[in-house]
């Protein structure tokens, strides 16, 4: 829900960045006016009919719709010591984020509408919009569905058992059906865990020679296809949550080519990193599904561009230092993410990747909105919500984890010098984040 | 070794690190040492069983003239819940001037290297490494033959669940010996031979033992099978260490097993007292191999 405050500006001018506007196709030095939460007006530079009470000079920077990150876990409730609601959002809102849905394995897992409406009342502190993601199945058992309507009427945007997926193929099958009725997406996390079991990194020449046990693609893509299948006769979306591997987008490419509702997103971390990275044992480049071949992360990128993937996401996942700093095959799985998505898109797909800005805006905005329906939101179309991300892509920075707003410091990136960053962030009109 | 001291592994080490560890073994042996590591405290930390390695460290030190205690995952706080970082500080506050560790996970040295500031020897790590047992496989083939560049090495079993395996194809490999790993797909995957320079793979016993200089034999270790389905039967027909099959090797060929050794499954019942065996020396020279081990991470090496 929309965070509510007192002090949100009646209206404000950005003036004088390139707005970059897929749903639009906008790409212009443009001038922008938000007015009482919405955009009220997008003109050519210094033509804005209406008048401001603040102005902000975006000069040098691009204009784009308020960023969304379909897939962050901010641990509340009952992990608070991993992340809470207000930090997590205060590390979205830095990211470029002004929109995040979260994710439903906190404690107790977010499967009943009570929980839901206490994730989104406004006591938790929010600076951005969260949109809940609700568990599929009760206490995520993968055993008896959850109420999808009474969870929809609360606020929750999809049905996920994010983490712990659902192998059981009825139940996988009535969990479309249901959904499709209420016209919401099932959010899989595609992996066949009777084929992962103790494994903690992806299998091949680095697995082999750590001697960790592996996860192949195939654990992947195996549920990818059959939930495709499930999906086509349900006639339900299926969103595939951080999709990983060259041979899930094979079946997720077949899926799109036979017109089916089947959507999904990358995260930073997978197209940026490799298996290789893990390196001497280094659990901040632990998580899953795992980084993968080199091969897979060309893919990803290829895809990245051809329009198969709808979506960035971070899968921002923060842990406490003591669930890190073990046995790496006992740690917890999982990196934040929300504070440099945005540079690494940047500097890993703009920049070395020549992915176009138009696209790469896409993956933050329209792409995401589409694939949770989240509707009026990701573009710039007069009416629209009043989020806008404001953003430097030439800026070169260097990532301190220390200073990160979110509660954890599992990052793989601190240190890593990289290039474009979110100068403001407005959230219903009003400046969720500000660069100094 | 490197400037911490620390053995984590033969990968991060060079044939010239390794000869001097060899060569410093080969004065250690045998002889009466002198006490040079007198007084210093080694800590023998212990997350699985172990007979051989356990008691040669402890040999070994005690040789040196150093203190040494035995810290056991069951008999410690360890059991309480106590992480290994934890569990490792406590060691270096009570005046540990090094600790040798076994541990079920790959790795663990590694973490317990980066959070004390003493050496840190591994003394096998999941499935990943056990530097010392192919420091002392090197030690053994060296009293038989004259040095490992272009000598041939079957190494035929589970090499998938062996460290053992891993660290002898880096020592071997980076050593110029030519190297053939042998086992059905299940137990060598293909991308082992992509772990060391000089190492291929077969699935005919016979190839892997034909010509060989050294035939080192595996355990199948059955309790790391997780799921995966293996009939020993037909194992033993496929991959079995046999007097036949040994004849295909060198005449003058040793027969190598780092043990446990389970006669009748991975090497016949009577092929480990044959002539070529020579499974006991290995054991032997665990301990002043391990002496060298110690000296050069406590930087007693002169």
């Amino acid at each position: 829900m929309t965070p509510k405050d007192k002090s949100r500006s009646a209206s404000l001018a950005i003036k004088g960045g390139r707005v970059i506007d897929p749903v639009n196709k906008i790409d212009a030095e443009m001038d922008l006016l938000l007015r009482e939460g919405r955009v009220a007006e997008v003109a050519a530079r210094n033509k804005l009919r209406g008048s401001a009470d603040q102005t902000f000079n975006a000069r040098g920077l691009i204009v784009a719709p308020g960023f969304i990150d379909l897939h962050v876990h901010l641990r509340e409730p009952g992990q608070s010591y991993k992340e809470t609601i207000a930090t997590g959002t205060a590390a979205a809102a830095a990211g470029g984020f002004a929109t995040v849905c979260c994710m439903p394995n906190t404690a107790p897992v977010a499967d009943n509408a009570e929980i839901i409406a206490w994730i989104t009342d406004p006591a938790r502190g929010a600076v951005v919009t969260v949109f809940p993601i609700a568990a599929a199945t009760v206490g995520s058992q993968g055993e008896r569905l959850t109420d999808f309507r009474a969870l929809q009427r609360a606020g929750a945007v999809a049905v996920t058992d994010d983490g712990r997926p659902i192998l059981n193929d009825d139940i996988m099958r009535q969990a479309l059906a249901t959904a499709a009725q209420l016209g919401i997406p099932v959010v899989q996390h595609a992996e066949d865990t009777r084929l992962t079991a103790g494994c903690s990194i992806n299998e091949g020449p680095t697995s082999f020679r750590l001697g960790l046990r592996g996860m192949s693609d195939s654990a992947e893509a195996a549920v990818v296809e059959r939930d495709t299948a499930l999906a086509r006769s349900a006639n339900a979306h299926l969103h595939v949550a951080h999709v990983s591997t060259a041979a899930a987008l094979k079946s997720i490419r077949r899926a799109r080519r036979n017109n089916l509702n089947v959507t999904c997103e990358v995260t930073p971390h997978h197209f940026t990193l490799i298996d290789e990275n893990v390196g001497g044992y280094d659990t901040r480049f632990k998580m899953n599904p795992p980084l993968r071949s080199a091969a897979d992360r060309e893919a990803l990128i290829v895809a990245l561009g051809d329009g198969t993937i709808d979506a960035i996401a971070s899968d921002h996942a923060p842990h406490a230092r003591y669930e890190k700093e073990v046995e790496f095959d006992r740690a917890a799985f999982g990196v934040t993410g929300l504070e440099t998505a945005l540079a690494l898109a940047i500097t890993r797909l703009h920049r070395e990747n020549h992915l176009q800005l138009m696209r790469m805006v896409e993956l933050f905005t329209a792409g995401p909105a589409r694939a949770l329906n989240l509707r009026g939101r990701g573009n710039l179309s007069r009416g629209a919500p009043a989020d806008v991300t404001i953003f430097d892509p030439a800026k070169r920075w260097t990532f301190d984890a220390s200073k990160s707003l979110s509660r954890s410091r599992n990052t793989p990136f601190d240190g890593w010098q990289l290039t474009g960053k979110a100068v403001a962030t407005i959230v219903g009109g009003r400046f969720a984040y500000r660069a100094d | 070794m490197r400037k911490s001291g620390s053995l984590l592994g033969i990968e991060q080490l060079d044939p010239d690190d390794i000869n001097r560890v060899l060569r410093l073994a080969r004065r250690m042996h045998g002889g009466r040492p002198r006490p040079l590591l007198r007084n210093r405290r080694i800590a023998l930390l212990f997350y699985e069983p172990s007979t051989r390695t356990r008691v040669s460290f402890e040999f070994a030190a005690k040789a040196l003239g150093a203190i040494t205690t035995l810290v056991h995952a069951t008999a410690s706080s360890i059991e309480k819940g106590e992480t290994l970082v934890d569990t490792g500080l406590t060691l270096r506050a009570t005046g540990a001037d090094a600790i040798v560790i076994r541990h079920p996970s790959s790795g663990a040295p590694h973490l317990l290297a980066r959070h004390v500031d003493i050496p840190v020897i591994n003394a096998g790590d999941g499935l990943h490494e056990h530097p010392t047992q192919a420091l002392l496989d090197a030690y053994t083939i060296l009293r038989h033959k004259k040095q490992l560049r272009g000598l041939h090495v079957a190494i035929v079993g589970d090499i998938y669940h062996s460290r053992v395996a891993r660290s002898n194809i880096h020592l071997l490999g980076k050593s110029g010996a030519h190297v053939v790993l042998c086992g059905p797909p299940g137990l060598l995957p293909e991308v082992a031979a992509g772990l060391a320079p000089n190492v291929r793979i077969t699935r005919h016993i016979e190839e892997a033992l034909r010509a060989a200089d050294v035939v080192m034999v595996l355990r199948v270790q059955k309790e790391r099978l997780a799921g995966l389905p293996l009939h020993m039967d037909e194992y033993v027909a496929g991959y079995q260490v046999t007097p036949e099959r040994l004849l295909l090797a060198r005449r003058d060929a040793i027969l190598m097993h780092p043990g446990p050794m389970i006669r009748g499954a991975e090497i016949s019942g009577d092929l480990a007292d044959a002539p070529a065996s020579v499974i006991t020396e290995q054991v032997a020279n665990g301990v002043c191999v391990r002496m060298a081990v110690l000296l050069t991470a406590l930087g007693a090496a002169r």
